[in-house]
């Protein structure tokens, strides 16, 4: 579980260490309303380090994204973190474990949300977080212009 | 941060969150605390309804009004069956005593049908992201633990990154087979503890971080303090 009570105080100092690292600050704390879910388009953006198998690995300190279009298959999507301290098993077995795309389908579907954005993203999270301020800014540029109106972030 | 350049941008947001102390303090617009194993953000493994349940309560916090929130999921991932079969390779290590890469050699082997066996059910892998099949992603990694220093087979990333990339598809190798087989855990606590406790293929993949730690270059710095060995894992090497 990743529950600091429930790891070794070695891991458990680690995580906490953490805490003391340099983060961006900003002046304003953003919070958008908007429509109701049954109506919003949802896009995911995670940070596992994903892509699909025929675009570039991520190397080591990346701060770069990729583009995963809606339509892509379970087969075509490789993981390529740098990372060694999460499980990747449970990936290996089922894709939706962290990148839920099929339950997003399903709960378009279901009328529970209104439509699965054309495209999603990664990131590879554990890289230095002033240098993904910029990919992040042009990414967000991106999602308006495709109308998402909701996005789902996913850690690993 | 990335929540807040997309709420700048006009792009409402919610995330799942791993750590809810690390979470807490950047504060993002809303956050839904899940208390599964990292790597994990949905929950278990071929569990549809459950992940449903966590992306439905992540997903209504868009329409809170107000915010920062950081909300906690109140469900702990559901307990599987404890597993029938312990976890083991065809190979067990009283047949191939000996030199470790030739025990290392046999054990990739002995597990070539398991995995063949997994692509068919899960119609897909994880263990090619170099695009070298399984065994040239053993002898790949058995150069760098005889210390030498094998040709890059991918031209976009670094011989380290390769290296790095080749170690994830071997252990997806491992445990793809191990979990396609009847009856076994896909706890991942279990399965990491087989792995890093078991295999040959840990042991030459710690000869590998030890070889990493000896060459100039902070990536091969970084392999070998970082990257190749799960740091709860590294006590099993001291």
């Amino acid at each position: 579980m990743a529950r600091l009570d429930r790891m070794t105080p070695a891991l458990r100092e680690h995580y906490l260490n953490m805490l003391e690292m340099p983060c961006p600050s900003f002046d304003t704390n953003a919070y958008v309303a908007g429509p109701p879910l049954t109506e919003r388009k949802v896009a995911l953006i995670s940070t596992a380090g994903l892509h699909r198998r025929d675009d570039r690995p991520f190397a080591l300190g990346s701060s770069e994204y990729r583009r995963i279009p809606s339509d892509t298959p379970a087969d075509a999507l490789v993981m390529s973190h740098m990372s060694t301290n999460y499980d990747r098993t449970g990936f290996q077995q089922d894709w939706n474990v962290v990148f839920p795309l099929d339950r997003l389908h399903e709960m378009a579907a279901a009328g529970h949300i209104g439509s699965v954005a054309e495209c999603h993203y990664s990131f590879m999270g554990a890289t230095d977080v002033f240098a993904l301020e910029p990919q992040a800014r042009d990414l967000a540029r991106t999602m308006r212009a495709e109308g998402v109106d909701a996005a789902l972030l996913v850690p690993v | 941060m990335l929540g807040h350049h997309l709420e700048r941008e006009g792009v409402a947001t919610t995330q799942i969150s791993l750590i809810r102390e690390h979470t807490a303090q950047i504060a993002p617009p809303r956050a839904l605390w899940v208390p599964f194993e990292l790597g994990r953000p949905l929950g278990p493994p071929g569990n549809p309804a459950f992940q449903t349940s966590v992306l439905l309560a992540a997903l209504a916090l868009l329409e809170r009004a107000h915010g920062p929130v950081l909300a906690d999921f109140p469900d702990d991932e559901p307990e599987s069956a404890a597993p029938d079969v312990p976890l083991a390779c065809p190979v067990g290590f009283a047949d191939a005593e000996g030199e470790l890469l030739s025990a290392f050699r046999a054990e990739v082997a002995g597990l070539r049908s398991w995995y063949d066996e997994a692509v068919l059910q899960r119609r897909r892998t994880t263990a090619d992201t170099t695009g070298l099949v399984p065994e040239q992603v053993a002898e790949f990694i058995a150069a760098f633990a005889r210390g030498e220093e094998p040709a890059n087979p991918l031209s976009t990333v670094s011989l380290g990154t390769t290296l790095k990339m080749a170690s994830e598809d071997l252990k997806a190798y491992y445990n793809e087979s191990v979990t396609a087989q009847p009856g076994r855990t896909t706890d991942p606590i279990s399965l990491e503890d087989w792995f890093w406790g078991e295999t040959a293929a840990a042991r030459v993949l710690n000869e590998v971080r030890k070889q990493c730690l000896g060459r100039d270059g902070r990536e091969y710095g970084m392999l070998g303090n970082l990257v190749l060995v799960p740091r709860r894992q590294l006590h099993r090497f001291d």
